[in-house]
This record gives C-alpha cells, sequence and structure tokens, in this order.
C-alpha cells in the first residue's frame, strides 16, 4: 500500500480501518542467498539494499527481538557528518545525503528535521581547536560555519550567557544541514520498503551460533532451527562480541552502557541541537516537546540496558549549567542503550575473519547516523565480497596495520 | 551505584573507582612479537556478556589496583583481589 494524502483521506472516511501491516511476517526458509543478523536500521537497511541495489534474491533479516527495539530506538536522534578525518567525513556524509533522500525513497515518512547541530566553545583555547577543526571539515566539504557568542546568541537564547557561567560560551560552529530524524520510522520505514521487495523479516529469531563447512561460515543456528546461507552479514552493536564470539574470533571492541533522557513535553523552546565540547552533553527538542539530552558513556562495560545513578546525575548537572531555565522541568523517562565502542570510535566495516560472514559494527555512540551508509557498505560487501570505495578504510585490518581512523581525538566533539 | 570493595580500604561507592579493562599480558620481547599479535595485546578484547575477571583502579582512594569479579549483565559484584606479582592476565 502505497502512502500519500489521498490514501490518508480514503482511509480516514473508512475509519482507518482499511490500513493493511507495513511488512509481511514471513514463515522462515531453510536457506538464503543472504542473511543478515540484527533486525536495526542498520541490518533493516542492509537488506534493503540488498535486494534494491544488488538484485540478491532471497533474503531475510533475523532479529532477536522485535525490529528496532534496541539501539536504534534508544539514541538521541541526532544526524550529522560534521567530522574530522576525510575518510570519516566521506562515510557520514554519504549516510546524511541518503537520509536527506530517505521519505522520498521508502514513501516513509522519517520526519528528518535539518535543524541545524551547534557544537559549543567555552574559552580561547576551545575555540582555537574549533577553528582547526571547522577547516578540516570544510577541507573534507562539509558545510560547517563557525559562530560569534553574539550569532549564537542571536539563535539560542536559552543558553547561560552569563560571564560567571561555569562553562561561558567563546563561540562555536554550527553544520546546518545535520539535524534530527524519527529514529523508529528509520527502522519501520526500511523493513516496509525491504518487505515489499521480499525480504523476509523474522522477529523473535535469535542466532545461537554459526554453521561451517570447514573454514567457511554457511549460515546460522537459530533459536527456530538451522537457517543455510550463501553469505552473512551481522550488524548487532552491543552484541557485536557475542556474536564474534560464537564465529571464534575477537574484536577490538569493548560494549558500554550510553544513557539518554528526556524531560516533560513543553512548548517550543530549543530550535536546534546543541553540544558542548567540555561536558560532551547535547540536547535537542523533539517534536513532541519533549528535551531529549545525554552525555557520556557510563563509567564500565555493560550489557545491561540501563544507566546507572552518577552518570545520570552528571548529565542532569551538565544539561541544567548550560541550560538554567530548564531547572523546574520534570525528568520523563530515562535509559540506556548497548554500545559497541571501538578503540578509535570509528565504525569497522569489512569482511570478518572468518570466509562468508560481513561485519557492520563498532559505531559505539554515534550509529543511528550511520545506518544509512552502514547498510548500504555492508550490502555492497555482502553482494560483491569486496570493500565498499566507503568502507575499505574502516576495515578490521586497520588495528594490525595501525592506520587507525582515530575520531576520539580527531572530531573533538560529543559522539 | 556499585559497592566497590576494594581490597585495601573495604567497601566504598563507585564514583571513587576507575574500571581498567580486562587484565592483559603484555608480550616479550618486542623485537619477537608479530604485528598480529601485539593487535591482540593492545586492542582485542572477549568483551564477556556474564561474570568476567576486570583489572579496576581506587583512583579516588588508596590509589591501589586490583582485580574484580563483575557481571557484566546484571552489574553484580562479587569478590576483589590484589594483584599478585607476575602474570595478570592470559
Amino acid at each position: 500500500m502505497r502512502y500519500s494524502a489521498v490514501q490518508l483521506i480514503r482511509q480516514g472516511l473508512a475509519g482507518h480501518t482499511g490500513w493493511s501491516p507495513a511488512w509481511r511476517t514471513p514463515e522462515l526458509a531453510r536457506g538464503y542467498d543472504a542473511v543478515v543478523i540484527g533486525g536495526g536500521a542498520h541490518g533493516l537497511a542492509a537488506a534493503y539494499y540488498l535486494r534494491k541495489i544488488h538484485k540478491v534474491k532471497r533474503v531475510a533479516v533475523l532479529e532477536r527481538s522485535w525490529i528496532g527495539g534496541g539501539n536504534t530506538g534508544r539514541n538521541t536522534t541526532i544526524v550529522r557528518s560534521n567530522y574530522f578525518f576525510p575518510e570519516s567525513a566521506a562515510l557520514y556524509d554519504f549516510s546524511l545525503r541518503l537520509y536527506e533522500g530517505l521519505s522520498e525513497e521508502l514513501n516513509y515518512n522519517i520526519m528528518l528535521s535539518q535543524r541545524g547541530v551547534l557544537n559549543l566553545a567555552h574559552s580561547e583555547h576551545d575555540m582555537e581547536l574549533m577553528c582547526r577543526s571547522v577547516n578540516a571539515m570544510l577541507l573534507n566539504g562539509i558545510d560547517v560555519e563557525l559562530l560569534s557568542a553574539a550569532q549564537i546568541r542571536r539563535e539560542v537564547q536559552t543558553l547561560n550567557f552569563e560571564r560567571d557561567a561555569r562553562y561561558p560560551i567563546f563561540g562555536g560552529f554550527m553544520q546546518r544541514r545535520g539535524g534530527v530524524a524519527r529514529h523508529d520510522a528509520v527502522a519501520w520505514g526500511y523493513a516496509r520498503a525491504a518487505s515489499d521487495l521480499g525480504v523476509d523479516i523474522v522477529q523473535g529469531c535469535e542466532v545461537t551460533g554459526f554453521l561451517r563447512d570447514g573454514d567457511r561460515i554457511t549460515g546460522v543456528e537459530t533459536s527456530l532451527g538451522p537457517i543455510s546461507a550463501g553469505v552473512t552479514g551481522m550488524s548487532v552493536a552491543g552484541h557485536s562480541g557475542v556474536l564474534a564470539g560464537l564465529a571464534g574470533f575477537r574484536l577490538p571492541i569493548t560494549s558500554y552502557a550510553l544513557q539518554a533522557m528526556v524531560s516533560e513535553p513543553i512548548k517550543p523552546i530549543l530550535n536546534t541541537v546543541v553540544m558542548s565540547t567540555a561536558t560532551g552533553m547535547y540536547v535537542s527538542q523533539s517534536d513532541k516537546g519533549e528535551l531529549v539530552f545525554g552525555q557520556g558513556l557510563d563509567l564500565y562495560p555493560s550489557y545491561a540496558q540501563r544507566g546507572n545513578l552518577p552518570v545520570a546525575q552528571t548529565i542532569v548537572a551538565s544539561m541544567l549549567e548550560m541550560f538554567p531555565s530548564f531547572r523546574r522541568l520534570k525528568l520523563l523517562r530515562q535509559w540506556a542503550g548497548v554500545v559497541d565502542v571501538c578503540w578509535d570510535y570509528s565504525p569497522i566495516i569489512g569482511p570478518a575473519p572468518v570466509d562468508g560472514l560481513f561485519m557492520n559494527c563498532g559505531w559505539g555512540t554515534g550509529g543511528f547516523k550511520g545506518s544509512p551508509v552502514g547498510g548500504w557498505t555492508l550490502a555492497h560487501l555482502m553482494a560483491k565480497g569486496d570493500h565498499h570505495v566507503l568502507s575499505r578504510p574502516f576495515d578490521l585490518g586497520r588495528f594490525t596495520s595501525g592506520r587507525l581512523v582515530d575520531e576520539a581525538a580527531g572530531a573533538g566533539i560529543a559522539h | 551505584m556499585l559497592s566497590i570493595p576494594c581490597p585495601f580500604c573495604g567497601p566504598r561507592g563507585e564514583h571513587e573507582f576507575q574500571w581498567g579493562g580486562e587484565p592483559v599480558t603484555r608480550p616479550v620481547p618486542a623485537s619477537e612479537v608479530s604485528d598480529a599479535r601485539w593487535a591482540n595485546y593492545l586492542y582485542l578484547r572477549t568483551n564477556t556478556k556474564g561474570r568476567d575477571r576486570e583489572l579496576w583502579c581506587h583512583a579516588g582512594g588508596c590509589g591501589q589496583w586490583f582485580t574484580m569479579e563483575r557481571d557484566t549483565m546484571t552489574h553484580e559484584v562479587f569478590e576483589s583481589a590484589q594483584i599478585s606479582l607476575g602474570r595478570i592476565g592470559a
């Protein structure tokens, strides 16, 4: 069923009883040409592009729980491509460009709102480093601009501009093409479009092991029985280490809980995404009116999808220091996702150390913005057996060669 | 908030501590260590889901390093131990 204004009116007149499910609930087949493990936005995007671009015939997505229920449904929905290194800028900007056309491509409103992403500098030294970063980003072809404190004051009046503020505002930089998108809609839009192209999306199907022929992986063991696969892709974020363990190798990844929280909904007060280099805090206002905010990782590795109290308190304190007027708002919800953090804060996209398996993981704290390109490059790898030009620098081999893409230090911004 | 049993100071709140990673042992001699073995030591981790043995430092207290067993799924803390000289990890 194609979504349109005409369809909305027609269904509305019929009392909204005629809508069909957005995706099929198929019978699980015993074999596929390509199996993608993980039904988040990345995995669903990979399945969609495998059918759409590469015309792979039988494609399945296996999801342990329900689609979009992991980090896809737990992030703060920010999209941007303001990265320091050329490899990263190319990757993330390709993703942002896919986002820009995604509602039309999928016939599903992902509610992309390019309201800008503002990064703050709190001292003269912050500002100097920011100039350097901005110059690098401009050389990478990213649309960023430096702003003075006075310019910022015209755009975001609610910030704490007092001279005795704990984090006084010296300036900042803005990527105007950055913004937010509806995270669930990205998963559901890809799922619906993939399902329409014949992809089997199987929920409640946990991968418990791999099938092998010699050294080659030929499928997966699941809670619903064995499934053979011509090629297998994994896109499971925080659980990448667990799957790698099942396949018999280790990854340069540690899983942490990353928290986020929302305030009670209020009338429009914040018209852009604000990030602070000093505290790592970021905040935006959702279309429902809630302030959505978060900060850094919890202090130790975790597979629990909940954050710990000391970090939650730090996050709230940072936000209130920068936005004193939010002090009397109630906290509505707080949650966490399990994120797969690489040493250099860049993803790993490429062949696994075993044949027949490809990986898209290590996105850490910044996976949502990379969903379209993660899916795009994983699909390319699975269909062609070799790297896409965008994914080659992010091969696992960089940890042996030493050629890291060190955005942890390079970008100097919250992720 | 975790209550972490420092083997030297007794139980304290988690904000006094710093997580120090999976115990690893540096391969030697350097001249004979391949790039793959070095990467294995420097970067590759088991990233255990469940009960695991970790290094911790009582950074905001006595400053001592020790090992502790903890469940990464439930955050339950088990016993901690002083580090003996010699090998501490695989």
